[in-house]
């Protein structure tokens, strides 16, 4: 169990930036802002999409803290925070960790039963016809 | 044959979550992995700072599984466990699954299909919620079962360059 300290607000964010992230002009104009500053003029430019749908996706953007405009003028250049990132990096980080430790125990365990008993091969054998394994002693896997 | 990272994540739909992983070993063997007591407390949820208590399994259709497992340092007990709905060995079941603290609004149906291949077996596990809204909390969870949005897709923002100042 990774902690659940993740407060309330952080969650909320999480699920802001995952939810800015899957779509790919979204992805793309994020791509572009690390390059640079740019205006929306200039983010629209490649993608042949009018300025106010590039708008709506920066609109997005800026609600999960990828973004951020420098000021409230007409010609605000867009920034890329990377901050919201790196937390949602994590975070998947951890997740796929977390599972990938038990699978990696798995793959050690599975490699034990080749040794131990040749597993049957074919698509039959019941659990039950099978004789119970007895337990091995124990491979201290563990993984932190 | 062991790949660095075989382990997929991605959303399906609006309520489905599904888990891949390729393993280098018989069908039968995953299997049996997956449904034997004392195979499964070996490999599955071995967390620093966290024992197995109890791993029950009554592998029949309308058999249940209970797993539990104790923090060391506070004694809490994290419960799952489910009932069997369809069992065809060693290609497929599909069970329903329910933890104790309910950090997802219902439960889940878990389907989870091995199947042969070169080498091996492929594991798919389909995780069904009762809701998008379950599915969405699960997304948003920090918590070890929430599973989130493809990790390709990061990975993918990551080749583009831009979590380049992230870290």
């Amino acid at each position: 169990m990774e902690s659940a300290t993740a407060s309330v607000a952080s969650v909320d964010r999480l699920s802001a930036t995952f939810f800015a992230l899957a779509d790919p002009t979204r992805r793309a104009i994020l791509a572009r802002l690390s390059g640079g500053e740019a205006s929306v003029l200039e983010l629209a430019e490649p993608f042949d999409m009018s300025q106010p749908a590039i708008s709506k996706h920066l609109k997005i953007l800026e609600r999960a803290g990828l973004v951020s405009s420098s000021q409230a003028a007409q010609r605000r250049p867009r920034r890329l925070e990377a901050r919201p990132l790196g937390e949602a990096t994590k975070w998947l980080e951890r997740y796929r960790k977390h599972w990938e430790a038990n699978f990696e125990r798995l793959d050690a365990l599975l490699e034990e039963m080749k040794t131990l008993a040749p597993a049957v091969p074919g698509p039959r054998a019941a659990p039950k016809s099978r004789t119970r394994t007895r337990k091995q002693p124990r491979t201290p896997r563990r993984k932190s | 044959m062991t790949a660095p990272s075989k382990l997929t994540l991605r959303p399906q739909g609006d309520r489905e979550l599904v888990m891949t992983r390729a393993f280098a070993a018989p069908r039968q063997a995953v299997f049996d992995a997956y449904t034997r007591p004392e195979l499964l407390r070996r490999w599955l949820g071995q967390m620093p700072g966290w024992s197995w208590v109890k791993c029950e399994v009554d592998l029949r259709v309308g058999g249940r599984y209970r797993w539990e497992w104790k923090q060391d340092a506070t004694g809490y007990v994290m419960g799952i466990s489910g009932e069997y709905r369809e069992i065809a060995a060693p290609t497929r079941i599909v069970c329903t699954e329910k933890f104790d603290d309910e950090w997802y609004p219902g439960g889940a149906i878990s389907t989870l299909e091995l199947r042969e291949q070169p080498g091996g077996t492929l594991m798919v596990n389909t995780l069904r919620y009762e809701s998008p809204e379950a599915l969405q909390a699960v997304l948003a969870s920090p918590m070890e079962s929430g599973v989130t949005l493809s990790y390709d897709l990061l990975e993918k923002l990551l080749l583009e360059r831009v979590a380049g100042g992230a870290a």
